[in-house]
């Protein structure tokens, strides 16, 4: 596949850009994780070799990060917020309402792979609690029985 | 310099830009250009009003006029009318929660919501574009800088944020002068000045909003404590999850530099100074400082124990000078107007003012900066606005996961880092969430650790043992099944895990256990001996039942119930069959008749 070559290339001027300046790791794996989507086993090898560093150092950062992924996300991420001011106001059952509609566990993709859903930590947009993003839509002031409609349209422009 | 006769001020902050100011942006700059008011009318982006209860917000200048909830529609309309015709929208004024007033003529000033503030931190958030260096400078921008570069010397300068009493915005109340004093006086090759933006703390987003609204003043008070201490590179460790706040601190780095504010020479004194950015990757105890600086060294962000303090040996190993945003926000104004000024506000320990993130069951959720010493009550009231439908005030939180919660008694403490430390919450970052009575505080309690849980990096075993077992006897006690002696072993656990974690993050992550058993004794009592829940929160401890006498018998709830557990005849009253139920409580929404009820 050339557009993995591609990627691999882009990989490697990436670390060869910032491998001299202190504590590289994380914007490496940041950027890869841009290139990439994820960080798999074997971007994470050429960043050991790349960096001179040992493979369980940099899975060893990959994994206490929460933000680094293993593996690749659905087309679609949905993070419900589960801040304080969210859950305050019921975004725990937003979030059971997705889990159920979607037939994922959080933290997990729909079998159709379509989408990822996540909680996530306060997003900061506390005047429009409870809260989701999709992708980079943001959803305020949710109910429960928003959440079909919302899924609906974005099954549908997939169909489409 | 061009001038315009008016400006059309639009919040760009992360809360209005959510409810879509961007596109009020566009559409007020389009509509502007098509009424030929181009030349005459600017449209300007600016960081948070703090009211984000009424985003998204626009001001028009020079009246004043404080447009809220405003939507594209809305544009044409303050356009045509208001900038094209002098008269103001009336119906698209914002109106207040309390008094329901809606007087155009009002100015931000004398709305409730900011009458009792005083903006420090937060003084040019909402007031200028913060990706126009020209406009910090119009407000007395790098003023500060220049004034300690040219004519104060290191001591002088910590001298003065000594004296002004300022203490750390970040949760633990350290002396700032003291920090830099001790920083000053290591002696290295090279030392580091460090901003912590890792603010993690659910429900607190003023670092958020300071970075966005007003990014030179972080960078200027860097640039100000590494002359003081010595330091001639600085790093900000920002959450990744504030793409708008690095994307403005990015700017804000380039036109320092191309000022000549940042880098080689500064103001010609022979000062170096530049900053560098680095992303944070989701992990809560990264805005523990050990752990932040392990994390700039690409590190997994575990803690290290303390001493070596980190202005002894800190990021890479060299002397290194860590504060936090809103403490930097301070520190321009505390050099230009000096420190008896700063200090002739707050209370004897706090100095100054500190901004407070309201949140939850509250009508105006938004940042507020109110002097050190202003009783709860005024913000949560007077400021907040009050609890919204008619529902009684319960609690409020304080000080995120290592905070507590205090209840209506103590509405009436000032509050200042002692006080709050005394009630047994704490100041934390100033995230402030209100509860009201449907909120249940067993479970608050359980939200908190299950959070801490998550988040303990793992590497102390009383942080990532003892607080997985008070999370599993309060899940317990949530679902039921809580026994006789349960509150005991929460408080056992809780003070051994206080007494012996390595860093601030298991050391006050049972404070929201201790504060709801101090004040909410009775709800884990419900809980575990009569197995209720006295706020109807918990699902396992609650029954659905249909009032006979409310009952039309319009078969809505029988139609909606999924577990098929509500059965009656057509226009008779029904009944809900607790076995079968599944306590989901769409009946109960569906019921138009009011008829349904926990128990």
């Amino acid at each position: 596949m050339p557009d993995m070559k591609d990627k691999y290339e882009q990989l490697n001027q990436v670390i060869a850009e910032l491998k001299d300046q202190p504590g590289a790791l994380m914007p490496v794996l940041q950027k890869a994780q841009g290139i990439f989507g994820c960080v798999p086993m074997d971007v994470q090898k050429i960043i050991a070799e790349g960096l001179g560093v040992t493979l369980s150092e940099v899975y060893g950062v990959a994994t206490f990060y929460s933000q680094f992924r293993l593996e690749p996300n659905g087309k679609y991420t949905i993070s419900v917020c589960l801040g304080t001011a969210c859950y305050v106001k019921g975004s725990q059952k937003v979030l059971d309402r997705l889990s159920e509609e979607l037939g994922t566990p959080v933290g997990k993709t729909s079998p159709d792979g379509l989408f990822t859903l996540n909680a996530t930590r306060c997003l900061g947009a506390c005047g429009l609690a409870p809260v989701m993003t999709i992708n980079d839509e943001v959803y305020g002031r949710l109910v429960p029985d928003d959440i079909p409609g919302i899924l609906a349209k974005y099954r549908e422009k997939e169909q489409a | 310099m061009d001038i315009y006769r008016a400006h059309v001020l639009c919040c760009g902050g992360t809360g209005c830009s959510s409810s879509g100011s961007a596109q009020l942006i566009e559409r007020f700059e389009q509509k502007i250009k098509e009424n030929g008011l181009d030349k005459e009318v600017k449209v300007i982006r600016t960081g948070c009003f703090g009211l984000c209860e009424a985003g998204p917000v626009v001001i028009v200048y020079p009246e004043g006029t404080f447009y809220s909830r405003v939507k594209v529609e809305d544009v044409d309309e303050i356009v045509t009318e208001h900038l094209l015709k002098g008269r103001k929208v009336q119906h698209l004024v914002y109106s207040d929660h309390a008094t329901h007033e809606q007087n155009a003529n009002k100015g931000l000033a004398e709305i409730n919501f900011y009458k009792h503030q005083h903006r420090i931190a937060l003084r040019n958030c909402g007031v200028i574009d913060p990706e126009n260096i020209d406009e910090y400078l119009a407000f007395d921008g790098y003023k500060a800088l220049e004034k300690a570069l040219t004519s104060m010397t290191r001591e002088q300068v910590i001298d003065e944020i000594l004296k002004s009493g300022l203490r750390g915005r970040g949760g633990g109340g350290f002396p700032t002068g003291l920090k830099w004093k001790f920083a000053a006086a290591s002696v290295a090759d090279q030392k580091y000045v460090a901003c912590n933006a890792d603010e993690g703390d659910p429900g607190a987003f003023m670092d958020r909003s300071v970075l966005e609204g007003d990014p030179h003043a972080v960078l200027e008070a860097m640039a100000i404590a590494g002359y003081a201490i010595g330091a001639s590179e600085g790093y900000i460790y920002v959450r990744a999850e504030y793409p708008i706040a690095v994307k403005r601190l990015e700017i804000a780095i380039g036109q320092a530099r191309e000022y000549g504010l940042l880098g080689e020479n500064i103001f010609e004194t022979g000062f170096n100074f530049d900053i560098k950015i680095r992303l944070g990757a989701g992990a809560f105890v990264c805005g523990e400082e050990t752990a932040l600086m392990r994390s700039i060294e690409g590190k997994r962000g575990e803690p290290t124990p303390r001493p070596p303090f980190p202005a002894v040996k800190g990021l890479f190993a060299k002397p290194t000078m860590l504060n936090n945003v809103e403490t930097y926000a301070n520190v321009a104004q505390i050099i230009l107007n000096g420190a008896d000024w700063f200090a002739a506000m707050g209370t004897e320990k706090s100095k100054g003012t500190k901004v407070f993130a309201l949140g939850g069951k509250i009508n105006n959720t938004g940042l507020v900066e109110v002097p050190m010493g202003t009783p709860l009550r005024t913000i949560i009231y007077d400021i907040g606005g009050g609890i919204p439908n008619g529902k009684k005030f319960k609690a409020v939180q304080t000080g995120g996961p290592s905070g507590g919660c205090l209840p209506a008694e103590l509405l009436d403490t000032p509050v200042d880092y002692d006080n709050l430390i005394a009630a047994g919450s704490m100041m934390g970052s100033g995230g402030m969430i209100v509860m009201d009575e449907d909120n249940c505080m067993v479970d608050i309690a359980r939200f908190f650790l299950d959070f801490t849980v998550d988040e303990s990096c793992g590497k102390c075993a009383p942080c990532r043992i003892g607080t997985r077992r008070m999370l599993e006897i309060l899940e317990r006690i949530v679902n039921g099944k809580g026994e006789e002696g349960d509150i005991e072993k929460l408080e056992n656990l809780a003070k051994t895990i206080k007494a012996t974690a390595l860093c601030g993050l298991g050391q006050t992550a049972p404070n929201p256990v201790l504060s709801t058993i101090k004040f909410f004794r009775h709800e884990y009592e419900a809980h575990i001996r009569d197995k209720k829940c006295p706020a109807h929160h918990c699902q396992a401890l609650l029954n659905y039942v249909i009032d006979p006498e409310k009952c039309r018998g319009c078969t809505a709830c029988a139609r909606v119930c999924p577990g098929g557990a509500i059965s009656g005849e057509v226009k008779k009253p029904h009944s809900i069959d607790p076995s079968k139920c599944l306590k989901c409580g769409a009946c109960m929404e569906k019921c138009r008749f009011g008829a349904i009820s926990k128990v």
